[in-house]
């Protein structure tokens, strides 16, 4: 099992040693991100801007419209909340080739607590016009990604993991960008997640199994745009659709299904996320299972909605 | 504070300190989580206004006027909550719950949650306009005590420091000092020497902070942060200017990232970290002068 953000420094060192377009923007982050691959493996492709979030973002565009396609690395919640304003005017209203790479995304922070949780991400960027969402599941989707995004000619958000998951999917796996992905079939209950929680979910929908319980299990690599026609007709005539998220359940993954679900007239929908309060700094087993987004806690969950039905 | 008579010796203060630099090692490395080289160049400082300078009572945190202070460099929590145990606010023992689920010591100082601890920090440079406004609200309530931030100097390269610096003077806030924890250290930073222990350079080696202080209409102060008479000097030269010039001041202080442990001094590569169990041991011995567990 790979880090996502060893991919994130592995791939984006190789893209700038073939590609000198590619700069990757640090925000003294480097050793956390790994970033630092890069530093280290091609010096002239990495900018360290310092503990200035704002700047960055302003320097990012500013080489973006010489041809570069600037990344801007490190942790999340310094970029979707602390360089806000820069990335909706200088990044967003320009329709730059800026890629937001947020590090260090979700509850789970290496013990760092709720100042350094990036859990409102989805429902800022979601709101963001032209700003293309990204969150891969593990260490190989998360690779295509970056190279997919790599060649991406507008403003792309994508989140990047800490710590390992077990792996979705393998080395055969292909980015489409929109598209579900379908990863179960089963008559009792649709889930749907994104990000690496879908690595936990996929575990969930396993217990589930075990218990006698059949899932659908849909993963969304993508959350903007999205092809609702392909996601509607994955959920089909479920009758009850469970979002699993590492985010707020406010406006998130489970805002924009329920938004595509109230739209069409669609089944029961049930949210999982974090509540809408701020959480801690622990080991991530402790606020996984805390906060309920643990395997057992969201098969739990799904189980406990289904003998409400 | 005014009456200096009552100060802790030199002395005394080192071997506080020696104490609190056990702590945030044993601590962070039990916990597995959280920084080293900041909270260590900040320890001195720390004991030195703990035990010898705020206006504060440990067994009444929120006592009104009390002395405020805003550890804006959030991340050195452990070396701010070292200092609080000792001084009295809560057990030393507790410091063992820093990190974990449920407990009281953040990764970050939360105000709501650790008794002695004035503002919530984490996300770097929001401290000194937090310390503006309660320093602008003492003034206008006309009460008397001061307020002091302490800043790292990697922390000073966000905007929003410079947004306070500019307005402050414009207040007339006296009764504000900054501390700027100049270690010449960041977490990464940029490539220097081609020495393994000392490859990063300076976040502002290429700003004279005195001189850009004075220029924005501050009181400017360089000392030995590591030099309790200096530090106490400085103190004093604070405490007298109050009501005298209208300007805030700012202590720049030289200090050694991870400094007092041989292996974590002057290197970047500490900024966070875990000991081995030797190099515990070791850390022991250079601060306690004994292998003995010092719990
Ligand atoms: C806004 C923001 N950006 C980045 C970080 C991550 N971070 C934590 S400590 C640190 C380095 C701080 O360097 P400095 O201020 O010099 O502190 P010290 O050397 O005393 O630890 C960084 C980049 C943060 N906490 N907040």
């Amino acid at each position: 099992m790979k880090a996502q953000r060893v991919v994130w420094g592995e791939t984006l060192a190789e893209l700038a040693a073939s590609d000198d377009r590619v700069v990757v923007l640090d925000g003294d982050l480097a050793t956390s991100t790994r970033s630092d691959l890069v530093a280290t493996a091609v010096p002239d492709a990495f900018v360290q801007v310092g503990i200035a979030e704002q700047n960055m973002v302003g320097m990012a565009v500013g080489l973006s419209t010489l041809g570069y396609r600037p990344w801007l690395s490190t942790f999340g919640v310094f970029l979707t909340n602390r360089a806000l304003d820069q990335i909706r005017m200088l990044v967003s209203q320009t329709r730059a080739p800026v890629r937001v790479a947020a590090a260090y995304s979700g509850l789970l922070n290496g013990s760092a607590g709720k100042t350094h949780q990036d859990i409102e991400d989805f429902a800022i960027m979601r709101a963001m016009p032209y700003m293309t969402v990204l969150a891969p599941a593990d260490e190989f989707e998360a690779e295509a990604v970056f190279r997919w995004a790599a060649e991406f000619d507008g403003p792309l958000y994508v989140r990047v993991a800490r710590d390992p998951v077990a792996p979705v999917f393998d080395e055969s796996y292909a980015f489409e960008p929109g598209t579900p992905r379908l990863l179960t079939e089963g008559g009792d209950v649709t889930i749907v997640s994104t990000g690496v929680q879908t690595s936990r979910t996929a575990e969930a929908v396993r217990l589930l199994a075990e218990r006698g319980v059949s899932a659908t299990h849909v993963h969304l690599p993508t959350l903007k745009p999205l092809d609702v026609d392909a996601f509607l007709g994955l959920v089909g005539d479920a009758s009850l659709v469970v979002t699993v998220e590492e985010h707020s359940r406010i406006g998130g993954l489970g805002g924009l299904v329920s938004e595509i679900l109230a739209e069409r007239g669609g089944p029961r929908l049930v949210r999982v996320g974090l509540e809408d309060r701020w959480s801690e700094s622990a080991p991530n087993d402790f606020l996984l299972d805390k906060y309920g987004l643990s395997p057992e806690r969201v098969a739990d969950a799904v189980a406990q909605q289904l003998a409400a039905v | 504070m005014t009456a200096t008579t009552s100060r802790p010796s030199p002395e005394e203060l080192a071997a506080v300190a020696r104490r609190a630099r056990w702590r945030i090692i044993e601590t962070v490395t039990s916990s597995k989580a959280g920084h080293i080289g900041g909270p260590l160049s900040a320890t001195d400082l720390l004991v030195a206004l703990y035990f010898a300078e705020l206006d504060i009572d440990p067994a009444d945190p929120k006592k009104t006027d009390r002395d405020r202070f805003i550890l804006s460099k959030g991340h050195s929590a452990i070396g701010l909550y070292s200092v609080l145990a000792l001084r009295g606010y809560f057990p030393e023992e507790e410091l063992a719950t820093f990190d974990h689920g449920d407990s009281r010591l953040q990764g970050h100082p939360d105000m709501l949650l650790t008794p002695g601890v004035d503002a919530s920090t984490g996300s770097l440079g929001q401290g000194l306009a937090f310390g503006a406004g309660i320093a602008l609200g003492a003034k206008k309530l006309g009460r008397d005590f001061h307020t002091w931030v302490m800043v790292g100097d990697g922390e000073i390269e966000e905007g929003m420091v410079w947004e306070t610096v500019l307005s402050a003077p414009r207040f007339g806030l006296d009764n504000l000092t900054l501390i700027i924890d100049l270690n010449g250290l960041q977490q990464y930073g940029w490539p220097a020497g081609p020495d393994d222990r000392f490859d990063r350079s300076e976040p502002v080696g290429h700003v004279d902070l005195e001189r850009v202080f004075t220029g924005f209409g501050w009181n400017a102060l360089s000392i030995d942060g590591h030099d309790f008479d200096a530090i106490l000097g400085a103190f004093d030269r604070v405490t007298d200017d109050r009501g005298v010039s209208g300007r805030p001041t700012v202590i720049i202080a030289n200090t050694r990232k991870g400094r007092g442990i041989s292996f974590t001094e002057g290197t970047y590569k500490w900024h966070n970290g875990v000991a081995t169990d030797e190099q515990l041991d070791l850390a022991r011995t250079e601060l306690l002068g004994t292998t003995e567990d010092a719990r």
